[in-house]
């Protein structure tokens, strides 16, 4: 199901809070004021001041000149903060999860809810004519994200629903303004003429990132929903956390495995009644005297599996030193992720990365080497071998670009060359025989040169010019020369891998 | 006559087959790995799947050919969508080049373990895991009770093991299916064209559980085997230069 946010904007919500307390007050112009500099400046004004020209952030005197029967409250500091909290204290009837947007704004995440007010356009109605008769003027949207809610709040024309999946076309008219990023950046954009999302969204990111900066990459990503983004909840959600305290000290191996299938049984329940499944455990057990003995796993894949993390806590009981015994057990899963709803019939026959067996096992083994053992490998955009390919993030991390094969690449690459002697004729002719590892290789059959470029904006150095070339016993190597022929003789031939 | 008694003699081998512990792993018997004639030498003229095969090389030019004859068996056991564990102590393959013996290199894990001990762990864990295409453990030493470990584990899971010892201390007994070895052979192009050819290699099936050993010699040429006649063995003197 694809998450749904809803931003709720308070316009006034200072003044409206004033104008709530004192009813003569929705007929008068008037503002808040605070010190500043020696002066008083104008912090909020209501709707009535503001369409006679008043702003926020001007001096309270040229407010007076304007309308000189103007009213001037003082403004209590911290009063947005506290409003806001109340506000989304009461707002937990529409939903569990409610945060405090600072300064002017909460933050709702409607998930699965909107149905219950028969569908969003009545959920959105329902919530506006609330806060319509508490006499705050609320401006609501909803989306997929919560930067595009929030942009659609704020900025938005009309439609202030955005259908699952239509961020972009719904951002296209707004201006960089509602992406939340810094004024700096913003006045920068509009400095260049960029006004709207839509002038500058289809340009290429790596010239974005360069002129202004990497949060405005992030933001978009963030609204777009390529970037996932959480909110902090005002209820905080209970903790994943199981503890099971012992009338007697436990001291054996034995006693530690039910303690801990107990809690494991007890928090993968929880977890499954949640659709949920941990990525990371902690197990703590508190000795008698005072010390914490403690065992971590680590999954690669969201699991409620009991049976798989018990394998995975096993390996590491034996690390668990009784000495006394120990009277209390607890459980904390470190991280807690949505679980993909998997029907377990379908999924056994799985082959390739997707293989829940073969997650399993690579948990196994990084629970018992390390996660630095295990490597996947993914192409990467360069001609230079060593950088060709790259170490994926994760196991299904998906390939940016595809694997080359124009050109001839050995099987085995030596992590490092190895300097060899070369007889060789003149300049761009493949050697005659070289001598690697005391042995001598007369070349009967090459091919090449290849020539690879330093990449001069990540490393200095000399080009190398590659040949594959194959000795008379059919061996067949990759050599190559770090340099020009040149009478000073500062090149070197090195073999760098082995054809299969 | 002599029909009929080829007959039998060919009716009481399947008889003897499964009374010497062979089972028929396949139940599909089009799994074909491209060996052609090659797969003569085993029982059912079927590739092996969800065994153990042991390979051995004495240098690492030797080596480099061994991981290209796997390679290129693994390139159609994977084929099916399975992943597949590479097991060793330092990684010595280049992946961007698997893609020229037909396997996605982002499909392979692998496992870098510094101690033997841990390598056998992992290998055995890997070959105890449904689903995985096959499992390749570089381990230098594999001693008789470890080989037979490997082999009780595949007989559950039916992965496809390859064992590749690269100089080991001694070549000892092991409970594995097949015994290979494979070297490197000049390679050569049609028409006495310069520069050089295919990977050519000389395989030595060494030793196959109710099978015949023997000798091929193939060629790699566009993702299949090839199987060639034995060349003469008379090097060319000149040099062929190339453009």
């Amino acid at each position: 199901m694809p998450k749904r946010f809803i931003s709720i904007w308070f316009r006034y919500l200072r003044t409206d809070w004033f104008t709530r307390r004192q009813p003569e007050l929705a007929t008068i112009p008037f503002v808040l004021s605070a010190p500043d500099h020696g002066r008083m400046i104008v912090t909020a004004a209501n709707t009535l001041a503001q369409l006679q020209g008043i702003d926020i952030g001007m001096a309270v005197a040229d407010a007076r000149a304007i309308i000189p029967s103007l009213q001037v409250l003082d403004d209590k500091p911290e009063l947005s903060n506290k409003l806001l909290t109340g506000i989304a204290a009461w707002c937990i009837r529409f939903t569990p999860v409610v945060a405090v947007d600072s300064p002017d704004g909460l933050l709702l995440d409607v998930t699965g809810c909107a149905h219950l007010w028969k569908g969003e356009a009545a959920y959105i109605a329902a919530i506006n004519k609330r806060f319509e008769n508490f006499g705050y003027a609320v401006s609501i949207a909803m989306a997929d994200t919560i930067g595009t809610a929030w942009a659609i709040a704020r900025y938005g024309q009309s439609a202030f629903i955005i259908e699952s999946g239509k961020q972009m076309s719904a951002l296209l008219p707004l201006p960089p303004l509602s992406l939340r990023i810094e004024g700096a950046i913003a006045e920068r954009l509009e400095k260049l003429g960029l006004r709207q999302i839509s002038n500058f969204i289809s340009m290429p990111r790596p010239s974005l990132r360069r002129r202004f900066g990497n949060e405005l990459l992030q933001q978009l990503d963030k609204a777009l929903g390529y970037e996932e983004e959480t909110i902090i909840s005002l209820l905080p959600i209970e903790p994943y956390y199981e503890r099971l305290p012992c009338l007697e000290l436990i001291v054996t191996a034995t006693g530690i495995e039910i303690a801990l299938q107990r809690l494991l049984h007890t928090l993968c329940r929880r977890l499954q009644q949640e659709e949920k499944g941990l990525r990371g455990a902690i197990f703590k057990c508190y000795r008698i005297d005072g010390k914490i003995e403690k065992i971590e796993i680590g999954t690669n894949r969201p699991t409620s599996n009991t049976k798989h993390l018990f394998k995975l806590f096993e390996i590491k009981i034996d690390s668990i030193e009784p000495a006394l015994g120990i009277e209390l057990f607890t459980l904390d899963a470190l991280k807690v992720e949505e679980l993909c709803i998997i029907q377990e019939k379908l999924w056994k026959n799985h082959d390739g990365l997707d293989n829940i067996n073969l997650s399993e096992l690579l948990d196994r083994i990084a629970g018992k080497i390390g996660t630095s053992n295990i490597h996947r490998y993914v192409p990467d955009e360069h001609y230079w071998p060593e950088r060709s390919f790259k170490a994926a993030l994760s196991i299904n991390e998906p390939l940016q670009t595809t694997w080359k094969i124009d050109r001839p690449r050995p099987l085995q690459l030596l992590s490092k060359p190895e300097a060899i002697e070369v007889t060789a004729p003149i300049p761009d002719y493949p050697p005659m025989n070289f001598r690697y590892k005391g042995k001598l290789h007369k070349i009967i059959k090459a091919d090449g040169p290849e020539r690879i470029e330093q990449e001069w904006w990540l490393q200095e150095g000399q080009h190398r010019d590659y040949y594959a070339v194959e000795d008379e016993e059919g061996h067949r190597y990759w050599l190559f020369r770090s340099g020009h022929y040149d009478a000073a003789k500062s090149y070197q031939w090195f073999i760098h891998g082995f054809f299969a | 006559m002599m029909t009929s008694k080829a007959d039998i003699i060919a009716r009481l081998q399947k008889e003897i087959l499964p009374l010497q512990g062979f089972k028929t792993i396949l139940k599909n018997a089009n799994d074909d790995v491209g060996i052609g004639k090659m797969k003569n030498a085993f029982p059912n003229a079927t590739f092996p799947l969800g065994a153990v095969h042991e390979f051995l090389s004495t240098s690492s030019e030797d080596a480099a050919a061994t991981n290209g004859f796997v390679s290129g068996i693994l390139s159609s056991l994977i084929k099916k969508g399975g992943a597949c564990i590479w097991i060793g102590s330092s990684r010595t393959i280049f992946p961007p080049a698997l893609k020229s013996f037909g396997i996605a290199p982002d499909k392979i894990i692998f496992i870098d373990l510094k101690k033997e001990k841990e390598m056998l762990w992992a290998m055995e864990e890997a070959l105890k895991c449904e689903g995985i295409a096959a499992v390749i453990g570089e381990i230098k030493e594999l001693s008789f009770t470890d080989s037979r470990r490997l082999q009780l584990a595949v007989e559950q899971s039916q992965v496809t093991g390859f064992v590749l010892r690269n100089n080991p201390r001694s070549i000892n007994t092991t409970a594995c299916i097949t015994r290979w070895k494979i070297t490197s052979v000049p390679s050569e192009l049609s028409n006495e064209m310069p520069g050089v050819g295919f990977p050519r290699w000389n395989v030595d099936l060494l030793k196959v559980r109710n099978g015949k050993p023997g000798n091929w010699q193939i060629e790699w040429v566009s993702g299949k085997f090839k199987h060639i006649l034995p060349i003469s063995l008379v090097i060319p003197v000149q040099q062929k230069k190339t453009g």
